[in-house]
């Protein structure tokens, strides 16, 4: 029962896949949490840049999660998904662990990973990356604030992944927000999860926080969760019982109630 | 100490290799020496060998102080033989090396008569004859026996029954006989085996500037693109070589993942190559030859077909991963592959991104669906130690302390038991993972090493992974 069920949500998310061949350029890719793609007018744009920006570096994991989700939003089939990470980042936050992405709904076969040996050639990467109309999502990874990535190159790179159509999705922690020419800016931390049966980690939740947005009001918070059956983001459920209907009596005004004594 | 190699002055003085230094500096009281170095000298060597790969592809080593190369055919292109050895030896005397040639018909021959000839003969044959037995380079006790025996030269030797020489000095010595004499066969072990393709430019005046040297290279790249195009092959790996006017050579090495015969992009490839290098070239007196070869090609189709778009785009990745393989290393692009282990580290091959395409889907186990994510997106290796707070013998995680950090443990799910792999190694611990969540909302993957009492006394435990 258990295979034939995983079968299925894989065969939905292959049919799915093969509805959207080519992504048209300046379209948007909807997240599936209502309230958020509601307020953003139906989604994040392909083809854009999108910083995200961690709201503490131990919110590490987090951030790179949310990225990794919104890049399987992104991501049309048959296109790779490119993760630029330096020897840094692998030390202190760990290495990527593809049954982790597998497990988080995504293809690890699409995911190709670059390890540069420091920020300057990450971010020289990122750029010959972000001309590469081949891949369908790029993720820059980037501790802390190198001088190299000021305004002038967040532009270049925004530019070059308009033109290429690649959506690039700028991973910054422990970093400080700086001017740049990014589409949308996010803040992302880790949140508590719905429980489950005896207490268990439920799937995984994050506070978002629309920090900037280039057209379009911004300043908004929302708690998403991930549902990786369907690979799209949720709003999380109400957790804890719904108040039971009184056995007998329409639920409807029954008149005020009164202490008995 | 005994002295290994002298140089004119010294040998005219009555010095010789194998004095002792004692005895040498006796003789000579202001006797300069320094230390013998094999390991520079086979280094040195390599380095001429590799410059004189511009005459003939096969240059074999003749340790420690030869170098044999196989001139059949190539001689006239430098105006015979002699033309041929008067040009190496001006290459050598621009590095201060002086050198004793030879030039005969098996390479055994050659380099005996380049060590040992002393007087000129008629011909090549009376030559090799004429040479003393220490040529046959033999073993210390066989050539003490043949000089005991009478035998002092060569044709001495070869006019014995060749039986009767090998029953007593044994068949290494008659094979080496007849070696020398040109009876038997003894093909050279070239460094690298030829290239299949190659195309060269010779300067009239030496080149010092890099950029000039790179245009020419672009020339010939686009050379060679024609000769794999009338072969409807493409080139996988590419080789460039620059020699300098002094005999010395500087290769620069390049790989694709797609088979191609663009100049373009063997260019931006070599670029790259250029700019990553640690030491960078260095021309010396000037570069008077470079060379292109292709040391492995595919076939390729004359056109590439367009569907879609789909090949295309594919190409452009296979361009990027080329790039950053070639700029940034081969191993630090990576594409995954799963492997059949229960062992989390292990469950995930990374290959080299330029070895991994065409590689067909692969099947990756996940969890059943409704469940949260079972591992982590991040995995530490290795596994992190941290204290925690927790009953024995084999109670939850209550509290832990990671970097310095204290976590409360909220929520968890667990213990996940894994075993060491009992069939590779015996005294392996069990680890029982626990997925928890703390205080904050953050996810982490940590484990008990080792059972309670009958694993370990008292188990530690490690942080592995942290989930998005």
């Amino acid at each position: 029962m258990g295979e034939s069920a995983t079968t299925l949500a894989a065969l939905r998310r292959h049919i799915a896949g093969m509805e959207l061949r080519q992504a048209p350029a300046g379209a948007l890719f909807a997240t599936g949490h209502g309230p958020l793609d509601a307020a953003l007018g139906g989604g994040l744009a392909y083809g854009r840049l999108h910083e995200l920006f961690a709201a503490s570096a131990d919110d590490a994991a987090s951030a790179a999660g949310f990225a990794a989700m919104l890049a399987l939003r992104a991501l049309v089939p048959g296109k790779a998904l490119l993760w630029l990470r330096t020897d840094g980042a692998e030390r202190r936050s760990g290495c990527f662990h593809a049954p982790g992405f597998a497990e988080l709904g995504g293809d690890p076969d699409a995911v190709l990973l670059a390890l540069a040996p420091d920020d300057v050639a990450m971010l020289r990467c990122a750029a010959d990356a972000a001309r590469c109309a081949g891949l369908g999502v790029v993720i820059a990874e980037c501790w802390g604030s190198p001088r190299v990535l000021d305004l002038t190159a967040s532009r270049r790179l925004a530019l070059a992944a308009e033109k290429s159509g690649v959506t690039l999705l700028l991973l910054r922690i422990d970093a400080q927000a700086s001017p740049s020419a990014a589409d949308t800016r996010w803040q992302v931390a880790a949140a508590p999860s719905r429980a489950l049966e005896a207490n268990a980690p439920g799937p995984v939740a994050l506070d978002i926080e629309l920090l900037r947005r280039r057209a379009g009001p911004a300043g908004m918070r929302w708690r998403v969760e991930w549902n990786r059956d369907a690979c799209a983001f949720r709003e999380p459920a109400l957790s804890g019982a719904v108040v039971p209907l009184p056995f007998g009596r329409p639920a409807a005004d029954s008149g005020p109630l009164r202490r008995r004594a | 100490m005994r002295l290994m190699a002298v140089d004119r002055t010294a040998l005219a003085l009555g010095l010789a290799p194998g004095l002792m230094l004692a005895d040498a500096r006796a003789r000579v009281p202001d006797l300069q020496v320094s230390e013998h170095d094999p390991r520079a000298d086979q280094d040195w060597l390599e380095r001429l060998q590799a410059g004189c790969v511009r005459y003939t592809p096969t240059v074999a080593l003749d340790a420690p102080d030869g170098l044999v190369l196989d001139i059949t055919g190539c001689a006239h292109l430098f105006g015979g033989e002699a033309g041929l050895v008067e040009d190496i030896e001006a290459r050598m005397a621009r590095l201060g090396m002086t050198l004793r040639h030879a030039a005969t018909g098996t390479p055994e021959a050659a380099q005996a008569l380049a060590r040992f000839q002393t007087a000129p003969a008629a011909d090549e044959a009376a030559a090799v004859r004429r040479l003393p037995i220490a040529a046959l380079r033999l073993e210390e006790e066989s050539e003490t026996a043949l000089k005991r025996a009478g035998l002092k030269t060569v044709g001495d030797v070869a006019s014995r029954p060749m039986a009767a020489i090998a029953a007593r000095f044994g068949e290494d010595a008659a094979t080496a006989i007849r070696r020398l004499l040109g009876e038997a066969e003894s093909p050279l072990a070239p460094r690298r085996a030829p290239p299949p393709m190659m195309a060269e430019r010779r300067f009239a005046e030496p080149v010092a500037k890099t950029d000039y040297v790179l245009q020419v290279l672009e020339e010939l790249a686009r050379d060679i693109g024609r000769q794999l195009e009338e072969r409807k092959a493409g080139g996988r790996r590419f080789e460039a070589i620059v020699f300098r006017t002094d005999g010395l050579a500087r290769r620069l090495r390049i790989e694709t993942g797609l088979p191609t015969r663009e100049a373009g992009a063997m260019m931006r490839l070599f670029r790259e190559r250029i700019d990553s290098l640690s030491d960078p070239i260095d021309p010396g007196f000037g570069f008077d030859l470079v060379r292109l070869c292709v040391p492995r090609a595919e076939p390729l189709a004359p056109a590439q077909l367009q569907l879609e778009g789909g090949s295309v785009s594919e190409m452009e990745v296979a361009a990027l991963v080329d790039r950053l393989s070639t700029r940034l290393g081969r191993a630090r692009l990576k594409r995954f592959r799963p492997r059949d282990s229960h062992i989390p580290e292990q469950a995930q091959l990374a290959l080299p991104a330029a070895d991994a395409a065409g590689q067909p889907p692969a099947e990756w186990p996940i969890s059943a669906p409704g469940e949260p994510p079972q591992r982590p997106l991040h995995l530490f290796d290795p596994p992190q130690p941290i204290e925690v707070l927790a009953e024995v013998p084999d109670g939850p995680p209550h509290r832990f302390r990671w970097r310095r950090n204290f976590h409360e443990v909220r929520r968890f799910e667990g213990p996940e038991r894994i075993a060491h792999e009992w069939w590779r190694r015996e005294d392996g611990l069990t680890r029982d993972y626990y997925r928890v969540e703390d205080a904050h909302g953050r996810r982490y993957w940590i484990f008990r090493h080792g059972l309670y009492g009958s694993e370990a006394a008292s188990p530690g435990w490690y942080m592995h992974g942290v989930f998005a």
